[in-house]
C-alpha cells in the first residue's frame, strides 16, 4: 500500500520532469535518486504504520530479558514467590470450578430439583413418593434412591474371590430423569422393577466396578451373577462419566445399581427414598414449592398413619455444594490475599531495582522514548516476569489438582473432577497479567514520573532517596503487612478450632480400637444359630493375644446411621414431634469394646436373649429426654414392641465431631434380627494394625468364605471425618506462614535499603560520637513503627474479616483474643527481627569508609 | 547532485504543522502537498521525501489526518489525506505555539515584530 503510495509520487515527479525536457529514462533516475531509497524509506515508514506496536513490543521484551539476566537474583526470587501463587491461585480456582461454579454432568442439570422432608429427615416414605409422583404438575418426572443401603450389603459369590458390593436401590426412571443413558447394554424395564428387595432380578453396574471387576469386558451384558445367594442378571454398565457417589452421597462408591420395587412390601419402610425431580420447562422452582407445601398438608390429612411430610425443594446443585461453599469462600479469599502481598512485595522490589537504573531511563527518555512508552516497556517487564511465573506456577497447580483429585480420605462432592480445565487455563493467563500490571503499576508510575532532569544529573545522593520513594515503600510494606495479619489470624482461628475439635470428648476411645466386617457368608435362619455365631465369633476374638475386649455391633460411629421415632411408655406426643432416636444393634462387650462408659445400670449379658426379657440400652441425652429427673434405670419405652431399659452410657458424637449426637439407643442383637450389617469391634493392647492379621486367622474356621477386606481402626473413622476441616487449616497455615515470610522479607527489604541510602549520615553520626546500640535501636524502632501501623490496620481488618470465618469456627469466637494477642506477637517479634539485621549490619558501617562514599 | 541547493533545516515538529495547514485547503496526497509547500515558501523550503512519509503516517497514527486511497487528477490510484476535527486543534495549538516560540527569538535578536 505504502509502496503504491510512493509509486504514485514517483511517477508524478516522473512527468514533471519530462515536462520540464527530460527524456523519460533519466527522469524516472533522477526521481528515484531524488527519492531516496526506497526500500529503505518503505522499512522506516512500515514499521511507524502496521507492526509499530509489534516491533515495540519485540524491543521491550528483548530489554526486559536482558534486565532479567542482569538482575538474576531478583528475577529468580520473583519468579518463585508468583509461580507459588499463581500456583496456589489457579489450585483453589479449579477446586472452586469443580465444586460450585461447574454444571453438574447432567443433562440440563439447573431443571433439577432436590426434595427433602422438611426438618424430619432427607428422606421421606416411599408410599407419599408415589403419590407425589400422580399428583404433581409441576415436574416432568419424579425419581429417588433408596437411602437406606449400607456400604457393602450384597455379597457378591460363586464367580472369582468373595466380596462385599455396595449396592444402590433405584427407581427405573433415574437415569432417564438424570438424562444419563449406560453406556453398554440398557437401563431397568418396568417388570425389572416389580421383584423383591431382597432378590433383585437385574444390575446395572456402574463404571469403576466394571472396570475393577471385570476388567471392561463388554460382554458381561447378559451374564448372571449370585448376589446374597440369589440369581441377578447384568442388563447394562453406566459411562465412566458418571459417578452417582461423587455427586449424592460422597464417600461411599457405588458399586451396582438394582431396581427399587416400589411397591414390594418387604422392602426397608419408612422414610427411606430421596427424592429429585426435573422440572418441567416454564416452571419455577418456588411455584413447585408451593405446590408441594400444598400436596404435603393433604396427603397428611388423607394418610395420618404415614409419616409426617413437609417436602423443601432446593436446587440439586445448591444441595450437593452448599456444605463446602463457606470452606472454599474462604480458601479463595485466602489466596487472593496471598497473591495481594506477592504483588506488593515485588513492587517494592522492583521500585528499589528501577530506582538503581534511574540514569538509564533517562537517557532513554532524553533520546526520545515518551513517558508513555516508557510506561508501557515497564510494564511489558513485570508481566514478562509474571509470565515466567506463570511457567512454574502451572506445574504447581497441575501437580496441586492432582494431588486433591485422588485425595481419598474426604467426603467432598465431586471431588475428583478437579482438574486444570481450559477455565483454569484463562483464569491463570488472567492472575498473570493482572499481578504483572498490578505490581509493576507503582513503581512505573512513580519512575517515569520522576524529573529526567534530576536523573541526569550525578546527585551525590542516588535520586530515588527522596522522600517521596520513601513514602511509598513503607507504605507497600504496611500493606504487606496488614494482609500478613489477615491470614495469621484467620489461619490461628482455624487452629484453635481444629485443637479444639479434636479434643472434643467423643463417647467412645477410638485409640487401640479396631473394626472387621464380619457378615457371614451363609444366611442365619434362627436366634440359636446367631447366639452360637455371635458366642463362638467374641470367644475367638477375645483369644487373640493383645486383644482386651471384643464386641459386634451393626454401625460404626462417624460412619452410618439410622434412627426411629421413640417415645416413653405411656408418653403422648403431637405427630411430627416424637423424638427420634438413633438405633444400634449391639453385643455383650461392645462398650468395653467401643470404650463407651456405662452410667447407670448394666451393659448386656448373655442372657438377655430371644426368650427372655426385651431390654434396651439409652444414652444420656434420650434418658434426659424421656425421663428428665427421674431414674431412668427401669423405665419401658414403647418402640420395637415395647423395651425395659437396663442401663445408661454416655453419649457418643456419631455425625460429626462437632455436632452432639443426640438420643441414642442400643438393642440387644440376640433379641432382634433387624440389622444389616456385623461390625466386629475390638479393643487391643498393641497397636491395632499389627493384629489384623491374627484376627482373620482365628475367624477363618467361623466362615470360611469371610470376605476380609474391611478392616480399620477406629482412629481412622475419626480421622477420615476430621480430615476436611485438618486439610483447610494446613492450607491456611500454609498460606499465613508463606505471607509472614513475604512480609518480613519486604520490611528487611526496606529496611536495608533506607540503610544503604543513609550510609553517610550514619557515618557522620558515628564519627559524632554515636555508639552502635543508638544507630541499632534508631533502626528497629522505625521497624516497630512500621509494624505498629501495619498490625492496627491488620488487626482492624482482621477483626472484621472473622466474622465471615462463622460456621467454621468451633469452640472460639471471632474475635478471640488468644489468637489476635498470640498473631501480634509473632508479627512484632518477625518484624522485630527483620529489622534489627540491617541494623546490625549499620552498627558495624567503618566511618571513615561511609564519609567516603558517594 | 552538486546542483542541490542549500537545504533549509525546518525545526523538528514544523514538517507536522505545515503539513496540517497545507490540508486546511482541501484533500491532498503526498505530492501535492510537497509541491504545494515548495510554492508557498518561493522554493525556499524542500520537503525531503524521506521525512514527508514517515510524518505523514506519525499524523495518521496520531489521528490529526485521514487517509483514503482515490485517483489523481491522470487516473492513478493515490493516498488523499483530510484533517480530523483533532487535527485542527492540533494545528491551532501548534502554531500559537510557533508564534511564541520564534516571537522570543527574535525579539532577542531584536528584530522588528
Amino acid at each position: 500500500m505504502l509502496w503504491e503510495e510512493m509509486e504514485f509520487h514517483i511517477a508524478s515527479m516522473v512527468e514533471e520532469l519530462v515536462a520540464q525536457g527530460m527524456s523519460e529514462p533519466e527522469a524516472r533516475a533522477a526521481a528515484h535518486r531524488k527519492f531516496g531509497n526506497m526500500t529503505q524509506k518503505k522499512e522506516e515508514a512500515r514499521s511507524t504504520w502496521i507492526a509499530r506496536w509489534m516491533s515495540d513490543l519485540a524491543q521491550d521484551l528483548r530489554h526486559s530479558f536482558r534486565g532479567m539476566q542482569r538482575d538474576a537474583g531478583f528475577t529468580a526470587f520473583a519468579v518463585l514467590i508468583a509461580g507459588l501463587g499463581i500456583g496456589a491461585s489457579s489450585t483453589v480456582f479449579s477446586v472452586v470450578n469443580a465444586l460450585l461454579l461447574r454444571p453438574l454432568p447432567f443433562r440440563d442439570p439447573g431443571r433439577l430439583v432436590w426434595i427433602t422432608n422438611g426438618d424430619y429427615s432427607t428422606a421421606t416414605q416411599t408410599e407419599h413418593y408415589a403419590d407425589l409422583r400422580e399428583l404433581n404438575r409441576s415436574f416432568s418426572d419424579l425419581a429417588g434412591w433408596s437411602g437406606f443401603y449400607f456400604p457393602g450389603d450384597r455379597e457378591l459369590t460363586g464367580s472369582g474371590e468373595p466380596e462385599r458390593l455396595t449396592s444402590l436401590p433405584v427407581t427405573g426412571n433415574l437415569f432417564a430423569l438424570l438424562g444419563v443413558q449406560p453406556a453398554i447394554g440398557r437401563s431397568f424395564i418396568a417388570e425389572e422393577c416389580q421383584g423383591r428387595y431382597a432378590a433383585p432380578p437385574a444390575v446395572v453396574l456402574s463404571y469403576s466396578f466394571w472396570r475393577r471387576r471385570f476388567a471392561s469386558d463388554p460382554s458381561v451384558v447378559g451374564r448372571k451373577l449370585t448376589l446374597n445367594n440369589q440369581p441377578a442378571t447384568v442388563v447394562g454398565v453406566m459411562p465412566a462419566t458418571f459417578d452417582f457417589a461423587s455427586v449424592f452421597a460422597p464417600g461411599t462408591p457405588i458399586d451396582i445399581f438394582i431396581p427399587w420395587p416400589v411397591n414390594d412390601k418387604t422392602k426397608p419402610q419408612g422414610n427411606t427414598m430421596k427424592m429429585v425431580g426435573r422440572l418441567k420447562p416454564g416452571a419455577t422452582i418456588q411455584g413447585a414449592q408451593a405446590e408441594f407445601a400444598m400436596l404435603g398438608k393433604q396427603l397428611r390429612s388423607q394418610y395420618p398413619e404415614r409419616n409426617p411430610i413437609t417436602p423443601e425443594l432446593a436446587p440439586l446443585a445448591q444441595r450437593v455444594s452448599g456444605r463446602v461453599s463457606p470452606a472454599l469462600f474462604v480458601l479463595a479469599c485466602a489466596v487472593g490475599v496471598v497473591m495481594l502481598i506477592v504483588c506488593a512485595n515485588l513492587s517494592n522490589l522492583q521500585l528499589a531495582r528501577l530506582a538503581a537504573r534511574q540514569k538509564e531511563l533517562a537517557m532513554r527518555a532524553a533520546l526520545g522514548a515518551g513517558r508513555s512508552r516508557l510506561l508501557r516497556q515497564m510494564l511489558t517487564e513485570s508481566v514478562a516476569l509474571s509470565c515466567c511465573g506463570t511457567v512454574l506456577g502451572l506445574a504447581l497447580a497441575m501437580a496441586g489438582t492432582r494431588e486433591v483429585a485422588h485425595l481419598q480420605a474426604f467426603n467432598l462432592p465431586l471431588l475428583e473432577s478437579v482438574r486444570i480445565d481450559g477455565s483454569a487455563l484463562v483464569f491463570t493467563l488472567l492472575t498473570a497479567v493482572g499481578s504483572g500490571v498490578l505490581f509493576g503499576l507503582l513503581p512505573a508510575l512513580r519512575v517515569s514520573a520522576f524529573s529526567l532532569l534530576e536523573g541526569l544529573q550525578d546527585a551525590s545522593r542516588r535520586s530515588s532517596g527522596g522522600k517521596g520513594h520513601a513514602w511509598v515503600r513503607d507504605g507497600l510494606v504496611v500493606s504487606e503487612l496488614v494482609f500478613a495479619c489477615i491470614l495469621l489470624v484467620g489461619a490461628g482461628l482455624l487452629i484453635r478450632s481444629f485443637l479444639r475439635v479434636l479434643d472434643v470428648n467423643l463417647g467412645f476411645q477410638p485409640e487401640r480400637a479396631a473394626a472387621l466386617r464380619i457378615d457371614p457368608s451363609f444366611r442365619i435362619t434362627s436366634f440359636p444359630q446367631q447366639n452360637s455365631f455371635i458366642d463362638e465369633v467374641l470367644n475367638r476374638a477375645r483369644s487373640v493375644p493383645g486383644i482386651v475386649a471384643a464386641g459386634i455391633t451393626d454401625v460404626l460411629p462417624l460412619r452410618d446411621d439410622r434412627s426411629w421415632a421413640v417415645s416413653g411408655k405411656g408418653q403422648v406426643y403431637k405427630k411430627g414431634y416424637q423424638p427420634e432416636a438413633f438405633i444400634r444393634v449391639v453385643s455383650d462387650g461392645y462398650f468395653a469394646a467401643a470404650g463407651i462408659p456405662l452410667r447407670l445400670g448394666r451393659d448386656f449379658t448373655q442372657r438377655d436373649r430371644a426368650d427372655g426379657e426385651r431390654v434396651v440400652v439409652v444414652n444420656e441425652t434420650m434418658a434426659r429426654t424421656l425421663w428428665p429427673g427421674q431414674n431412668p434405670v427401669g423405665q419401658v419405652i414403647t418402640t420395637d414392641g415395647g423395651r425395659r431399659v437396663v442401663g445408661v452410657v454416655a453419649d457418643v458424637r456419631h455425625t460429626a465431631l462437632e455436632a452432639a449426637g443426640g438420643l441414642e439407643m442400643y438393642l440387644p442383637m440376640r433379641q432382634t434380627g433387624d440389622y444389616a450389617a456385623i461390625q466386629l469391634v475390638v479393643r487391643t493392647a498393641l497397636p491395632p494394625d499389627s493384629l489384623a492379621a491374627a484376627l482373620r486367622t482365628t475367624l477363618r474356621p467361623v466362615d470360611p468364605n469371610l470376605p476380609v477386606r474391611e478392616f480399620q481402626t477406629l482412629q481412622d473413622l475419626v480421622d477420615r471425618a476430621v480430615s476436611p476441616r485438618r486439610f483447610l487449616v494446613l492450607l491456611l497455615a500454609g498460606f499465613a506462614v508463606f505471607a509472614l515470610i513475604l512480609a518480613s522479607l519486604g520490611i528487611y527489604a526496606v529496611i536495608s535499603f533506607s540503610v544503604s541510602q543513609r550510609v553517610q549520615e550514619i557515618g557522620i553520626r558515628m564519627a559524632l560520637g554515636a555508639s552502635p546500640i543508638d544507630l541499632e535501636s534508631r533502626i528497629v524502632l522505625r521497624t516497630l513503627g512500621l509494624a505498629a501501623l501495619g498490625l492496627t490496620l491488620g488487626m482492624a481488618a482482621a477483626r472484621i474479616l472473622s466474622s465471615a470465618l462463622g460456621s467454621l469456627l468451633f469452640g472460639v469466637t471471632s474475635g478471640d483474643p488468644v489468637t489476635f494477642l498470640a498473631m501480634g506477637a509473632l508479627l512484632t517479634l518477625v518484624a522485630a527481627v527483620a529489622g534489627y539485621i540491617p541494623a546490625r549490619r549499620a552498627s558495624r558501617i567503618d566511618p571513615m569508609v561511609a564519609l567516603r562514599s558517594s | 547532485m552538486g546542483t542541490e541547493r542549500a537545504k533549509t533545516e525546518l525545526l523538528p515538529g514544523t514538517l507536522d504543522m505545515l503539513v496540517l495547514k497545507m490540508l486546511m485547503r482541501g484533500h491532498l496526497h503526498g505530492y501535492a502537498i510537497a509541491q504545494l509547500i515548495q510554492q508557498l515558501s518561493d522554493d525556499l523550503l524542500r520537503v525531503e521525501e524521506g521525512s514527508l512519509y514517515p510524518a505523514l503516517q506519525r499524523l495518521e497514527l496520531n489521528g490529526w489526518i485521514e487517509g483514503e486511497w482515490g485517483t489523481s487528477a491522470n487516473n492513478r490510484r493515490a493516498r488523499f489525506y483530510k484533517l480530523t476535527p483533532d487535527g485542527r486543534k492540533h494545528l491551532a495549538e501548534e502554531s500559537a505555539r510557533y508564534l511564541r516560540v520564534t516571537g522570543a527569538v527574535a525579539r532577542i535578536m531584536g528584530y522588528a515584530q
